[in-house]
């Protein structure tokens, strides 16, 4: 009697394997984890550790350093007393990064607004492959009528430059707010940066999984399955979708990449997060006016955009290269 | 070198680290104290000016345009029968002789003037001036739709027909003219106590009598100043150069100039001009010194920088006919807990603004200091200036009224420092319980809809500047009841406030300037503080003007009225 092998891994678990042996992936995950944990405790690090209302402005007021009184808004050193400067980066709990033109404290409001530009870019990137799969399944599976009527609509949208067209429907959103039938939604809700994002970058995900769905489509188990008359929601939802699924996951990243970068220009133009609210956008913007005296200001944000954009790209790389069976028999080949 | 290099950078990196810009004034000088300049001994006449702003203004027509850029460019190029004096000084001055031979006094109860226009005088295309070219520029007013030809000059007999088919006006009945003595006589429908400052407004400039009727847009018509338009391409710049004909016949009213060529470029952001100006690339910026970039000109440049009063403010409309601001207690109670301390701050600190807690400010006629709305202060005894927010009043003052935790909208425009008045004015209101937010817009977007009462606006954010040195502007204009029109875009009394009592103080406040200016004065600084009693709304600063100068450029003159004379500076 001999003992029977243990039956292979299944893809997905090949998949995490793959990706676990990836350090550069692995590291862009830990880099990841650790500045939404950052952001998600904001209000913990404002309320206990900083002792600081972010959204409140505070140009009038003071903070204690070292035992001393110091204001927050510095009178500038010069004979003509022009000019004051917001408080450079303490050291202290208190206003770490510094204070903004408005005094407030510019570390608070960098994770507050992580909190802002993280869940915008998830939950656009999110509702983006929603829309872009079942555009995309619809094309590729259907063909004909449907599939002529969508690819020109995504290559209408396509043909429009992206932030114009993100900007277009910001500006015309953010002043009146949205109101679709018995749905109202206000002017500074989040959900109006999110759907505009994840509408404008629909083209991009779409044609893929178009193309994918496409391919799948003259498959043999494809075939087979309509032979045997299964109904074609099954075979969309049971043989298609699971087939596309990588494809999405691979997405994923890259598109909450771009949808960050995406939401931060909308902010930094004031048609994005709309103020006292803060994204990592708006403190660039804030910092825009304090370049000279305070560039902290709009470097910190800066760099948190792009600490985050290229880990989601190392990842989404992580990822296509641990999902990608073909691509993983090329490189073994 | 490389060594050099190397240290360059790990400074860069360790004063970015800091948060703190590297910037050094290697060559600071010694500052003295912000003065207003005089003329020099040494005068030095010829040079070229180079000036630099960001935008170009617009069209060039003296009686059309209403941009400050233009107004300053060309008090150098155009002169009226009166006109602001010219000579240094922060206080309101009466108007003086500048075509006219004298300033006249009202006859027939001020309802007629008399003017000599002086002899021999020519516009800089050689063309002799004479009393047909007053009344034809006073005709062209309304012809071109002059933006002041209804508020200024509507008093003028047979003004109501120019304003209704101003392509057929005559002012028939209004001006007379004889050539042979060189007389024109002005008659008016009432008495108008300000008429003669706005014979002194820019756009009553006098043009040559066959001047198209129409705004000439990039070409600037013939004048009578010491320079003339020589080019103009609103995408680039302008030059102006001596007009020929140029005789200096009152020098309080129109200087002879110094500089030979006067050279304006367009494009540059004030950032740019003021390190342009650093580098002595541009002598004079027409934008304020950007906020961030004050303590670096204030160390290193202070003798270059100007810093003088403007008669312009900042302040907070409050609509006293919808909730919550219809409750006097409310509007109150936002005056007692603004920090007007921090409305400076916005705007680079005590030395470039004032907190301001009346409707009039410092330079108009009739200003007496008054702050009822401060700690310690209230409108039945005011303190002479504003000390501190008075927050523990106004949330009485807020329970009191019974409109704690109501939704207020500010209205704000997107540009400048007006976002961040804004947000801290929702603060404010926030910690007073209301529930407030910020709707921001476009400034030209901004202010007609905050005029319009169909928007429904319950606090707008706004700004005021006078053309001319007056009290009527900011009290009458902002808060008589003729100035709100319902339904208007063009409705300047943006509270929606009116007070038979108050508007009857300004109106015998108004008349009073004909025959007792000083009674005029006093009746002034009484409306404004009943006005301020009512509290329609909540003034906040009053500020400076930074402006940068050129290390070459001397003789700096500043008037309340034309800020710095251009055609003063002198440049080595």
């Amino acid at each position: 009697m001999t003992a029977e092998a243990p039956p292979p891994p299944g893809p997905w678990r090949q998949a995490m394997r793959g990706l676990a042996r990836n350090r550069a992936a692995m590291a862009a995950l830990a880099v990841l984890v650790l500045i939404t944990l950052s952001c998600v405790l904001a209000p913990l690090y404002a309320r206990d550790i900083a002792r600081t209302d972010p959204f409140t402005s505070n140009v009038a007021g003071s903070i204690m350093l070292d035992g001393h009184e110091v204001d927050i808004m510095q009178p500038n050193d010069n004979p003509l007393h022009l000019g004051l400067s917001p408080i450079g980066p303490t050291g202290h709990a208190a206003y770490l990064l510094g204070a903004d033109s408005q005094g407030r404290d510019v570390a608070a409001r960098m994770l507050y607004g992580g909190r802002n530009s993280l869940l915008i870019s998830s939950c656009a990137a999110v509702l983006c492959l929603f829309l872009a799969a079942t555009a995309g399944i619809a094309a590729g599976f259907f063909g004909g009528v449907v599939d002529a009527v969508l690819s020109r609509l995504m290559d209408i949208m396509w043909a429009v430059p992206v932030y114009l067209f993100a900007i277009s429907l910001s500006i015309v959103t953010v002043s009146q707010g949205l109101k679709l039938g018995p749905f109202v939604v206000e002017a500074d809700s989040l959900l109006i940066p999110i759907v505009i994002i994840a509408l404008v970058y629909v083209p991009y995900a779409a044609r893929p999984i178009r193309g994918r769905v496409l391919a799948l489509r003259q498959a043999e188990f494809v075939t087979a399955a309509r032979c045997l008359g299964v109904p074609r929601w099954r075979v969309v939802l049971f043989d298609i979708l699971p087939n596309v699924t990588t494809t999405l996951v691979v997405l994923g990243p890259l598109l909450m990449a771009l949808s960050l970068l995406a939401e931060s220009a909308l902010s930094f133009l004031s048609i994005g997060v709309q103020a006292p609210a803060a994204s990592w956008g708006t403190i660039i913007q804030d910092g825009e006016g304090l370049i000279y005296t305070r560039p902290m200001v709009a470097i910190a944000p800066g760099l948190a955009i792009v600490l985050v954009v290229l880990a989601l790209n190392i990842l989404g790389d992580g990822l296509r290269d641990a999902l990608d069976v073909r691509d993983a028999a090329r490189r073994s080949s | 070198m490389v060594q050099k290099q190397s240290f360059y950078v790990g400074y860069v990196l360790a004063a970015l680290c800091a948060g703190t810009a590297p910037l050094s004034c290697a060559h600071a000088q010694p500052a003295p104290a912000p003065r207003l300049a005089t003329p020099s001994s040494d005068a030095h006449k010829g040079g070229t000016l180079r000036l630099a702003a960001q935008n170009s203004g617009g069209t060039l027509d003296p009686q059309v345009s209403y941009i400050s850029l233009i107004k300053q460019l060309e008090t150098p190029v155009y002169d009226g029968l009166l006109t602001f004096p010219k000579f240094a000084g922060v206080k309101s001055q009466p108007v003086i002789a500048d075509l006219a031979e004298t300033v006249p006094k009202p006859e027939d109860g001020g309802r007629t003037y008399r003017f000599t226009l002086r002899p021999n005088l020519h516009f800089s295309n050689g063309q002799v001036v004479n009393v047909e070219d007053v009344a034809a520029s006073f005709r062209r007013l309304f012809k071109v739709g002059s933006p002041t030809a209804g508020p200024y000059y509507s008093h003028i007999v047979g003004a109501d027909a120019c304003l209704h088919d101003p392509a057929h006006c005559t002012l028939a009945g209004g001006i007379e003219t004889d050539p042979a003595t060189r007389t024109i006589t002005f008659h008016l429908t009432e008495p108008d106590a300000e008429f003669l400052d706005r014979l002194a407004w820019f756009h009553a400039a006098i043009l040559p009598a066959n001047t198209p009727p129409y705004d000439t847009g990039n070409i600037a018509p013939p004048g009578t100043g010491p320079y003339r338009v020589t080019r103009y391409d609103p995408a680039t710049g302008m030059v102006l150069e001596r007009n020929p004909y140029f005789r200096e016949w009152a020098h309080d009213a129109q200087p002879f100039g110094y500089a030979d060529t006067i050279q304006i470029t367009f494009g540059l952001d004030p950032e740019g001009e003021v390190t342009a100006i650093e580098n002595g690339q541009y002598d004079w910026m027409y934008e304020d010194v950007p906020l961030d970039r004050l303590g670096e000109v204030g160390s290193c440049y202070p003798e270059q920088v100007q810093i003088y009063t403007l008669l312009l403010y900042y302040y907070a409309a409050l609509n006293v006919r919808i909730p919550p601001f219809n409750s006097l207690k409310a509007r109150q109670a936002l005056n007692y807990a603004i920090n007007r301390h921090a409305m400076a701050i916005y705007h680079g600190g005590a030395a470039v603004a004032t907190p301001l807690c009346q409707l009039l400010p410092q330079g108009a006629p009739g200003y007496e200091p008054s702050c009822a709305y401060t700690k310690g202060a209230s409108p039945a005894h005011p303190l002479p200036e504003w000390q501190a927010p008075d927050f523990e009043e106004a949330r009485k003052m807020v329970r009191e009224s019974g409109t704690a935790g109501q939704k207020v909208t500010i209205i704000a425009p997107l540009e400048g420092r007006y976002a961040a008045m804004a947000m801290e004015l929702r603060s404010t209101l926030a910690s007073l319980g209301y529930e407030a937010s910020v709707r921001s817009m476009t400034q030209t977007v901004q202010f007609p809809y905050v005029q319009n009462s169909d928007n429904h606006v319950q606090l707008a954010l706004t700004g005021w500047n006078a053309d001319y040195p007056s009290a009527s502007t900011f009290l009458q204009t902002l808060f008589a009841c003729a100035s709100f029109r319902p339904h208007s875009d063009n409705s300047p009394n943006m509270s929606a406030f009116c007070n038979p009592e108050t508007d009857a103080l300004m109106n015998k406040a108004a008349a009073a300037a004909l025959t007792s200016p000083a009674d005029s004065t006093k009746d002034w600084a009484e409306a404004d503080r009943a006005l301020m009693a009512q509290a329609p709304a909540v003034p906040l600063v009053q500020i400076k003007r930074v402006r940068l100068l050129s290390k070459r450029t001397r003789n700096a003159i500043v008037t309340l009225n034309d800020e710095i004379l251009l055609s003063q500076l002198q440049v080595r």
